[in-house]
């Protein structure tokens, strides 16, 4: 007997940007609905809700509560902006063990125009030896990796830049990109420094904004009326939490999530047509590159180098603009699910679409590059 | 902003108010531990019992931070960094004494008022200062071998 498999069938996002109509639930309840009316499921098919975030002390809880579920799984699983490609790997194996049929993955933020990111945490427990020492979180903990990054291999502010000119290449293709001008990486290295070596344009933007993600066990995907987009192999791990604490600053838990679900899905690198690849920050997607195996350790410079991940080059990446330039309201995963869905469906018109695009991996990466999960979704 | 001690973590900042830097080390497996904690890390055995560090190690790596918030905005630019201790644990701190700071660079622990909380901070150690000084000496004396 086969294993019974699992796809995406319905994604959206909220209004995204700055949504002071918005709350962090009704930019979820709005995404759920859109998601699921686009699958063709009604609510009451839901028998799994999973969500993530800071704004209640059990958001599934919650957010079930508020759009009338009531799920026989459920999953609140937060591991910061990698949460959701890990919660799609759980909804999947608990379709594979015959627990849910039909799983609602829903993330919203309104850290820009509720300013939440200013709040400051007590220093206790472990963070009493970071929180004092003044360190901006999570920017600093990325340049901490950045400098050694650079001190190994000597990759240089130019080499970070060239991730945030790919993704602007991308942004001016998608109209819901909040920065859509193209940059050099003149531009990058002249903003202002934030962390030294990150200037402000190598970190994601500040955004609000939610999505939701549907997936759909197979005895239900004659239901849907979409084409279904299947989770063939999933992936998950946390190496630390506290930067203090990671093992090597040049190496993240892409190394197993990412080795883990290429496995399960009985495919290469070499395989993957499109990759979505968290960026919170740019030494973020040269560090998963390299981690994941797409290019030796060190070598992801070259690796994006030549405008080899940009519109047009041999490894598309990113292709809403990502986190640097389309929108980050602060856990950004569910935004790269999106948007590997609707590449393996042929959404896109001209320069945006990855032709023939059948084989995408999404990598999420959380906290202070101590989560790392990792999805890989095919074309029927 | 103040640390706030704990049932695990009283020894450490008794010791930083005494000038020390008090680590466990584990019993069974005889590794170091920082941060402290009830089981070791490592071998997840123990017991772990304290001892005071030499107060010397390396820097791992480091970042100048050019804005701060809260508390720290208006002490930009100050240096953070990860330091290898010579005992073999890592911890982050700030570097004083010197904007002048680079991976590797050997360095000393010093208690410094952050914020308004006693921490410990890293200074260059005497023998990186050595080092540099030779360093330069040996460029002067090479540059003036070749204006020969």
């Amino acid at each position: 007997m086969t294993a019974r498999r699992a796809a995406i069938v319905g994604v959206a996002e909220s209004d995204i940007g700055r949504t002071p109509h918005l709350t962090v639930l009704s930019q979820q309840a709005l995404a759920a609905r859109a998601a699921l009316a686009e699958a063709g499921l009604t609510r009451d098919t839901v028998d799994a809700v999973f969500t993530a975030g800071e704004w209640s002390w059990a958001p599934a809880m919650t957010l079930a509560e508020y759009v009338g579920i009531q799920p026989r799984y459920t999953d609140s699983t937060n591991i910061g902006g990698s949460s959701f490609e890990a919660h799609a790997g759980h909804a999947a194996a608990a379709i594979e063990a015959g627990l849910i049929d039909v799983a609602l993955i829903t993330y919203g933020s309104t850290q820009r125009t509720g300013r939440s990111r200013d709040t400051a945490r007590p220093a206790e427990l472990t963070a009493q030896f970071e929180l004092p020492y003044g360190l901006p979180m999570p920017v600093g903990a990325y340049a901490l990796a950045a400098r050694r990054h650079m001190h190994q291999y000597g990759t240089t502010g130019e080499d970070l830049a060239q991730v945030a000119v790919a993704a602007r290449q991308w942004a001016r293709l998608n109209p819901r990109a909040l920065l859509r001008d193209p940059i050099t990486t003149g531009d990058v290295l002249d903003s202002p420094m934030i962390c030294d070596p990150l200037h402000k344009l190598d970190c994601c933007l500040v955004t609000d904004g939610g999505g939701a993600v549907v997936i759909a066990a197979e005895d239900r995907w004659p239901d849907v009326a979409t084409e279904p987009v299947v989770i063939l192999g999933h992936g998950e791990t946390h190496t630390h939490a506290s930067i203090p604490s990671m093992p090597d600053l040049t190496v993240t838990g892409a190394a197993q999530s990412g080795p883990a679900a290429l496995k399960m899905a009985g495919a290469t690198v070499d395989d993957i047509d499109v990759a979505e690849i968290y960026d919170s920050f740019t030494i973020t997607v040269l560090l998963t590159l390299e981690s994941l195996g797409f290019c030796p350790p060190g070598e992801a410079k070259d690796f994006v180098a030549g405008g080899r991940t940009a519109p047009g080059g041999e490894f598309p990446m990113n292709t809403n603009g990502g986190g640097l330039a389309c929108t980050h309201p602060g856990m950004y995963g569910i935004f790269l699910l999106i948007e590997a869905v609707r590449q393996l469906r042929g959404d896109f018109a001209w320069a945006r679409q990855v032709p023939d695009a059948e084989l995408a991996l999404v990598h999420g990466t959380g906290g202070v590059l101590s989560s790392a999960a990792t999805v890989i979704l095919g074309t029927l | 902003m103040k640390p706030v001690p704990d049932a695990d973590t009283k020894p450490y900042w008794d010791g930083i108010a005494a000038g020390e830097l008090r680590l466990q080390r584990c019993a069974a497996c005889g590794r170091a531990v920082f941060y402290p904690r009830a089981v070791c890390p490592h071998c997840f055995g123990g017991p772990l019992g304290w001892f005071t560090a030499a107060g010397t190690g390396r820097i791992y790596s480091y970042t100048v931070v050019h804005r701060g918030f809260g508390d720290f905005a208006g002490q930009v630019p100050f240096t953070v960094a990860l330091v290898d201790l010579d005992e073999g644990a890592r911890m982050m701190t700030r570097i004083v004494g010197t904007g002048d700071v680079e991976v590797g660079m050997r360095v000393r622990m010093t208690v410094r008022p952050v914020a308004g909380a006693d921490l410990p901070c890293f200074r260059p150690a005497p023998e990186a200062a050595e080092a540099a000084e030779a360093a330069e000496k040996a460029e002067a004396a090479e540059a003036a071998e070749e204006a020969d």
